[in-house]
């Protein structure tokens, strides 16, 4: 055997080697344990049941029905006479026809209440994409963006990973349903401070990811406020927006400009995508919304890296401007996503177990600090792996969303069978059960 | 305030360079065989339009592969909710087997070792961020694709260092031209992580020799960096030599003894740009691919490849097409023929207007054009003239080789593959023309100045769309 020769590791970057991309959290963890022993009603009905998906199935339906009816959409019609011109659009402005059907989509979800401007739609490979495009543009490495806790665990990578930007939370807690409250603001911006972080905005998630509610509209005021007082930016992911229980009950950050005459608007950006309103995570569908010109112009510009496939756009632009299609899915979407969330809380409720008051969203957000061996992260952890191992459900511990309190978890609802979720309830009450008896 | 970021407010995106102008002036003035015969013809976007139909009786044979069927059952849901970054396995496996049949199965690709991206445009910026920080550099050989600037650029602060070829060797890279660039950059304190080629070259449409790949090898063993070959006109290859991959010369070096271990070390360290745009001229599809046998690379990119995903939607309908053999063998043969005899027609028409062009051009979309003879002087500033009397008078958008990087004053890149065969006859008519009244008149040609039409014909034009010539709704267009 000859003498062993040293390999030169030739570097990657840090950012390739780094873990900010956040993938060895327990978020990921419970996905692979998922991966390894997944449920099947009838090849594996002791499997593990997937609760930490925060998928939209229960609207499919709809769609399929639709390209029934519209097998053009799908296949470019008859001798696909627009196929070559589909093939080659790659312009990152985007077809004309969906970004006017994105904005009316928009418009739509909101009841009206708010306009949309197709020429402010920039278009983006899903929300994944958007958010880390904002967040290129509107802050330098080593500034920060304030974010209220708890959070969806993904932004640690989507905001913070190549664009060398950090998260500064925004501390929410239990005491008053986790609102934002104006003194938490504050003290997030004078924590930036303290680290040399150049505070560039705030980003919220409304409706709330995990929480599962709309931010109040006083809040939203307050917010706005806020970030004008501090001249930084407002980023608003309002992905969920489609999924509100109740027709009357969110409010965008839109409305409130609108109500304000666009006064400041410029510092203003949201965040839309149809993974979860039209349950198509895989089209990779995402829009960035800016009431400032020159992100928009810039964003765009960006955007080259991730365009949404012309194909895609194609489908989509001929559902979303078939108005009678779509007032019917957003009304039916939002009377079926009510019936599983009562489904949920009630069968929670039966199991002893208290959740937060929640009126949108794929998910639930529950409180199981009760049955925590101690307060802690650790206790939290512990308490997960027993839930995942033993009961065979995963779902998301709030530790992985950057929340305060430990005991808190994120349960969806929306990305099984209404029988698949009474099987899960029914886990979780025999679970219930046996902890009680062993407390006695 | 609305204080944006150093990356939001800077010019690296090089969007504002005149070489849009064309672009714009193109969309102001588009030609169309009826409506606006006088209007400018567009040779300045790399686009294959010359195989369609070929995609087109694929998809009428197989109407329920885009209707989300497979075996008859609909697996609609199924796409929807697949935004696993691995990629769909059967897209991947399809579109390795294309990528190794382009390369006349002389290497073979696994699937594992695949990232899947919107487009080559974010393969290339991925590798960046994988392969380097923020102020480190590429060498990348002159001319390159303008593109390279933003891709490789803007947002992760890479720099790009020119290794310089010229014409004196048909422009292909030295070895002393590679040390030199090497040389520059730590004049310039820049650590350079790698070297890129794009093999076929775009602007040049030639491919590398063996020799030049395996000066490439050595060079990035001897320097401890990175080697990236975007080899995404491979398909586009039509006449001899032929294409050789990088991989198949690491592939023969490994299999030399002498070699084995050397290629051993680089094998981690170079990493394969493919992508469909060019080939199968589905640029909107936006799907790209980086290859590497580095794992820490793949797992890397397939993460950052959350921020681009290709629609699972198209993935579904490529993997189909690709996975029908036939279909590829049929499509990469017929594709190359077509390109083949339609280089020539550009080259002859050229030829005709004593234009010459690169005589080793064996591949891509389009030729290298030397129009040295035509400049007043041997300057940038003569090349932007001549560039602008042959958009505004002659009604031609090119390339001009600055926009390129190039060294050398006077050359252009000529697309052939996104127009009628008429509408390239035609421009070569107009070139002829205007060569001959430059011959007679000096250096200005008044009689065959073709002014923009007002913009009511040309409004008209854009919204008729003649059988070949596509007109993109923006002036921003992408080029490749």
């Amino acid at each position: 055997m000859g003498i062993e020769i040293e390999q030169p590791c030739v570097e990657l970057s840090n950012i390739a080697t780094s873990e900010t991309h956040g993938e060895n959290s327990p978020y990921f963890a419970g996905w692979k344990a998922y991966d390894e022993n997944p449920y099947h009603e009838l090849t594996n009905p002791s499997g593990v049941i997937q609760m930490g998906l925060a998928e939209n199935q229960v609207s499919f339906d709809l769609l399929e029905k639709y390209l029934e009816e519209h097998s053009e959409a799908s296949t470019w019609g008859k001798g696909a006479p627009g196929f070559r011109e589909n093939a080659l659009f790659q312009d990152y402005h985007g077809l004309q026809s969906f970004r006017t059907a994105m904005a009316s989509f928009m418009e739509q979800i909101r009841g009206g209440r708010a306009k949309f401007d197709p020429a402010r739609v920039v278009l983006t490979a899903g929300a994944t994409a958007a958010n880390e495009l904002l967040t290129f543009i509107l802050a330098n490495p080593g500034d920060a963006l304030l974010v209220p806790t708890p959070y969806y665990p993904g932004f640690d990578r989507d905001l913070r990973w190549r664009t060398g930007v950090n998260i500064v939370p925004i501390h929410c807690d239990s005491s008053n349903n986790f609102q934002i409250t104006l003194e938490a603001l504050e003290a997030a911006y004078k924590e930036a401070e303290a680290m040399n972080f150049k505070v560039r905005g705030v980003l919220i998630t409304n409706p709330s990811n995990p929480l599962g509610i709309t931010i109040q509209r006083s809040v939203l005021e307050d917010l706005f406020d806020f970030v004008t007082r501090k001249n930084i930016h407002l980023v608003s992911d309002e992905i969920y927006s489609g999924s509100v229980f109740s027709a009357t009950e969110f409010t965008s950050v839109a409305e409130i400009l609108e109500a304000r005459k666009y006064k400041e608007a410029e510092r203003v950006h949201i965040v839309y995508s149809l993974s979860k309103d039209l349950g198509l995570p895989g089209f990779r569908v995402g829009t960035i919304y800016s009431y400032n010109d020159k992100v928009v112009t810039t964003a765009r510009r960006m955007s080259s890296f991730t365009l949404i496939s012309s194909q895609t756009q194609h489908l989509l632009a001929s559902m979303l401007s078939n108005e009678e299609f779509t007032q019917n899915y957003i009304e039916t979407n939002r009377v079926r996503l009510r019936k599983r969330y009562k489904m949920i809380i009630e069968g929670l409720r039966s199991a002893g177990i208290e959740y937060l008051e929640g009126n949108a969203g794929l998910f639930c957000w529950m409180n199981l600090s009760p049955l925590l061996e101690e307060p802690t992260r650790e206790g939290e952890l512990k308490l997960w792996d027993a839930v995942l191992h033993e009961v065979k459900l995963n779902i998301s511990p709030g530790c992985s969303c950057r929340c305060d309190e430990p005991g808190w978890f994120r349960v969806c609802f929306a990305n099984m069978s209404e029988q698949t979720l009474e099987i899960a309830l029914k886990r979780i009450r025999k679970f219930m059960e046996r902890i009680r008896t062993q407390k006695k | 305030m609305k204080l944006l970021s150093t990356k939001a407010t800077c010019n690296t995106h090089g969007q504002d360079s005149s070489y849009f102008l064309g672009w714009e002036e193109y969309e102001k003035n588009p030609y169309d065989e009826i409506v606006n015969p006088k209007g400018i013809i567009q040779m300045g976007l790399a686009e294959n339009q010359l195989s369609f139909d070929l995609l087109e009786s694929w998809l009428a044979k197989n109407p329920d592969v885009p209707g989300f069927k497979r075996d008859n059952k609909s697996i609609f849901r199924e796409l929807a909710l697949f935004q696993d970054y691995h990629g769909l396995p059967s897209f991947k496996k399809a579109l390795v087997d294309f990528m190794a049949e382009i390369r006349g199965n002389k290497v073979a690709f696994d699937p594992n070792h695949i990232v899947l991206t919107a487009g080559a445009t974010s393969a290339n910026e991925t590798l960046m961020f994988c392969l380097a920080e923020p102020g480190e550099a590429f060498l990348l050989p002159t001319p390159y694709y303008p593109g390279f600037d933003r891709d490789l650029k803007w947002r992760t602060g890479v720099e790009i260092v020119p290794i310089q070829c010229n014409s004196s060797n048909n422009f292909q890279i030295t070895k002393s031209a590679l040390h030199q660039a090497h040389e520059q950059a730590k004049k310039q304190n820049l650590r350079v992580k790698g070297v890129l080629v794009t093999n076929p070259s775009n602007p040049l449409g030639t491919t590398m020799s063996r020799g030049k790949l395996d000066l490439l090898l050595d060079f990035i063993k001897d320097k401890d960096m990175h080697l990236i070959s975007d080899e995404i006109y491979s398909g586009t290859v039509f006449s001899s030599p032929g294409f050789v991959s990088v991989m198949e010369v690491l592939k023969e070096r490994t299999h030399n003894l002498k070699d084995s271990d050397d290629t051993a070390q680089i094998r981690d360290r170079v990493h394969v740009v493919y992508s469909l745009s060019k080939d199968l001229g589905l640029p909107g599809f936006r799907v790209g691919a980086i290859y590497s046998e580095n794992d820490t690379v793949v797992a890397a990119a397939t993460k950052m490849s959350s921020f681009g995903l290709v629609s699972s939607q198209t993935q579904y309908l490529l993997s189909a097409m690709l996975g029908d053999k036939k279909f590829t063998k049929n499509y990469i043969s017929e594709n190359q023929k077509r390109l083949k005899r339609r280089q020539r027609m550009l080259v002859s028409g050229l030829r005709k207007a004593g234009i010459g062009c690169l005589k080793t051009n064996n591949a891509g979309l389009f030729c290298w054009v030397d129009m040295r003879h035509l400049l007043r002087s041997n300057t940038f500033e003569a090349e932007m003239e001549l560039w602008k009397k042959i958009l505004y008078k002659v009604g031609l958008n090119i390339s001009p080789g600055s926009s390129c990087h190039c060294t050398e004053p006077g050359w252009f890149r000529v697309c052939f593959a996104n127009m009628s065969e008429d509408t390239l006859n035609l421009a070569m008519k107009r070139l002829k023309a205007f060569v001959g009244d430059s011959r007679v008149e000096g250096s200005c040609s008044s009689s065959s100045s073709i002014r923009a039409q007002s913009s009511g014909s040309g409004t008209s034009a854009r919204k008729s769309l003649s059988k070949w010539v596509f007109r993109l709704s923006s002036r921003e267009q992408e080029e490749r």
